[in-house]
């Protein structure tokens, strides 16, 4: 018995699959525990849409709502603030709003909204996910001696103007992202579900 | 290097053990039987006191988890019921809330002189690897730890290291709501970085640490002089210039131990946040996610990395350039071709450049902190460019702390260097 000579092919191809199959067996295990970190269906659930009302905001002001745990800011700009925005293209990342995963294809205008005068965007910094202040005063700021109104972040420093289109020369890559919503009526807004007839 | 002791018990229970498991044998073959070189000097102390420290953690740690409450809705409540109800509660916080900067100090510290006497070179490179490792995961569970009190600083510190990962190409942004649970760090996210930070990261933590010992007593300490103490032994096959570490060392780094602990109490009872410095003012408000506090930042120990992403004005560059700047450690046993170990027979360019390195970091620290932010004004005035003044300042540092690795390697590489003849033995103060 222990004089046989050992068939070192017939070895080597039982470790072999035995190490293959077991790697299967190891990955197709872990795959569950790496699914157990996605979103729960409680989490799923509690991303429903909110209807808010948008009917008390003031011209200039701004109102912060919670979807999905994201800050939704809702802007009534004036018509000064909205003015003054083609003359920030130059300065401006992505102007035309070219980046298609920031917007809805309906809100893919100068605008950067349904309604001209009704700005909605996830105040959420396209950097490392802070929270801009609104700064929506038009005059100079420490940051910019020409401030047009817009949103600046107090953790790095990225800027963006009044139709969360970000600045160049800051680390935001990216125009803040302008949730699905649609107007319900004159002064209820729905954020999550897109208008009807639009995808 | 550590040498083979058998030990033959003459009591006949301990013999009994012994010869089925000579536990013993290997205990003195790591602390008698280990031959330390004689020429320890103060920066010698780093390495016991961050397994100290470790203890410390792990220990203080247990018991705050019989207190704490990993939900989004009790971990504030839990932490400050900690500190105000529970008997000695606010102790066993200091201690481990000051334990996780201390050892952060300390471990920088150990990093330094690993820098400084060359104990990153051959036969010691898994030792330094091993080690950065212990750095790397050590990062990681002072994080997941800092996340656990859910202040608002806790909770967008956690936001944004999260987000870094939305840096990574395609799968980004999947792989962000993956790591927190849910759109935004809630319970679940709460709850499995307190899984990490007390059973996952620590077992990790603990395997690298008998790694990192095993790796080292296997190729035996290097000393000051940077000379290989084996390569001289006595007739006895001891090394002329190795002295066992027990008891020699272990008295040495309990007199260490002394002086640290005197320093922690300080911190502990008197100024246990340091001015904000280890616990940060932001923390002692709950997490709010609409509310972001007027400046993120982290705790002191990662802000040298921190200010290299924060200076450069672009998301995938800036996360490339914070991993290449802890990359670039684990490196440098093969950025260095000198062969000269230590510090002190290398040449000037190394001495200048190492000082430089540990200016470097300290500055960008500062930027990471904040502080140049309250400094600019004060110097240039209160109508200076500040973005631009702070971005160029840090963005000289962020290229001089890169240009050492840089030169390190040019300077070794091409023979540049100009070192001191290497002693034979040891070198050791007159007395």
């Amino acid at each position: 018995m222990a004089n046989e000579e050992v068939n070192q092919g017939r070895r080597r191809f039982l470790a072999g699959t035995t190490a293959v199959l077991g790697g299967v067996g190891v990955i197709a295990t872990a795959i569950p525990f790496i699914k157990s970190w996605e979103p729960s269906a409680r989490a799923k659930s509690a991303a429903a849409p909110v209807t808010v009302d948008i009917g008390p905001i003031e011209s200039g002001q701004m109102v912060r709502y919670a979807w999905r745990g994201l800050p939704v800011f809702v802007v009534n700009r004036t018509t000064e603030q909205l003015a003054d925005l083609p003359a920030q293209d130059p300065r401006l990342k992505d102007p035309k709003s070219e980046n298609t995963d920031q917007q809805p294809k309906y809100c893919q205008n100068e605008h950067r909204s349904i309604k001209p005068e009704w700005l909605v965007v996830i105040g959420i910094c396209t950097h490392l996910g802070c929270v801009p202040d609104y700064k929506g005063e038009v005059k100079p700021e420490p940051w910019d001696p020409e401030w047009k109104g817009g949103f600046y972040c107090p953790c790095h420093k990225s800027r963006y103007d009044m139709s969360a289109r970000v600045y160049d020369g800051v680390p935001a890559p990216a125009n803040l992202v302008v949730p699905p919503y649609h107007f319900v009526d004159g002064t209820h807004v729905q954020i999550g579900v897109d208008p009807t007839g639009a995808a | 290097m550590s040498e083979q002791v058998t030990i033959r018990p003459r009591n006949r229970l301990l013999a009994w053990i012994e010869e089925r498991l000579p536990i013993l044998s290997f205990t003195a073959s790591h602390t008698t039987g280990y031959y330390a070189p004689k020429n320890f000097n103060v920066m010698y102390y780093f390495g016991s006191l961050a397994l100290l420290v470790l203890v410390n953690q792990i220990v203080t740690g247990i018991f705050l988890t019989m207190n704490y409450n990993p939900s989004a809705a009790g971990a504030f409540a839990s932490v400050e019921y900690i500190m105000r109800d529970v008997e000695w509660g606010w102790l066993i916080r200091y201690m481990h809330e000051v334990g996780a900067s201390m050892f952060f100090i300390v471990v920088y510290l150990h990093m330094f002189r690993g820098l400084m006497y060359g104990s990153y070179k051959k036969p010691r490179e898994l030792v330094w690897l091993l080690g950065m490792l212990i750095f790397l995961v050590l990062m990681a569970e002072a994080f997941m730890g800092y996340v656990l009190p859910w202040g608002n600083m806790s909770f967008w510190g956690a936001k944004v290291i999260i987000s870094l990962f939305s840096a990574v190409p395609v799968i980004g942004n999947d792989l962000v709501t993956w790591i927190m649970g849910d759109f935004f760090p809630a319970d679940a996210t709460l709850n499995r970085f307190f899984a990490l930070h007390v059973v996952a990261l620590p077992l990790v933590l603990l395997l690298l640490v008998v790694l990192h010992l095993a790796a080292l007593h296997e190729v035996g300490s290097n000393n000051p002089d940077g000379v290989e103490i084996k390569q001289k032994k006595g007739p006895d096959g001891h090394p002329l210039d190795g002295i066992p570490f027990h008891p020699y060392y272990t008295v040495k780094d309990l007199f260490g131990v002394g002086i640290f602990l005197l320093l922690c109490a300080f911190i502990i009872f008197f100024e246990p946040t340091v001015g904000g410095w280890f616990l940060e003012h932001d923390n002692y408000i709950p997490a709010n996610n609409l509310v972001t506090p007027t400046e993120i930042k982290p705790v002191w120990y990662f802000t040298p990395f921190y200010a290299i992403l924060r200076v450069i004005p672009s998301k995938g560059f800036g996360v490339l350039a914070l991993l290449a700047s802890i990359v670039a450690l684990f490196l440098v046993p093969w950025l260095d071709r000198g062969k000269v170990k230590s510090i002190r027979y290398r040449g000037t360019g190394y001495k200048v450049a190492l000082t430089i390195f540990a200016i470097v970091f300290v500055l960008l620290g500062s930027i990471g902190a904040g502080k140049t932010t309250e400094w600019i004004p004060e110097i240039f005035g209160p109508n200076a460019d500040l973005t631009f003044i702070e971005n160029t300042f840090g963005r000289i540092l962020t290229i001089l702390y890169f240009g050492f690795f840089l030169f390190l390697w040019a300077y070794t590489y091409f023979g540049w260097e100009k070192t001191k003849p290497v002693p034979d033995r040891v070198t050791v103060a007159e007395h």
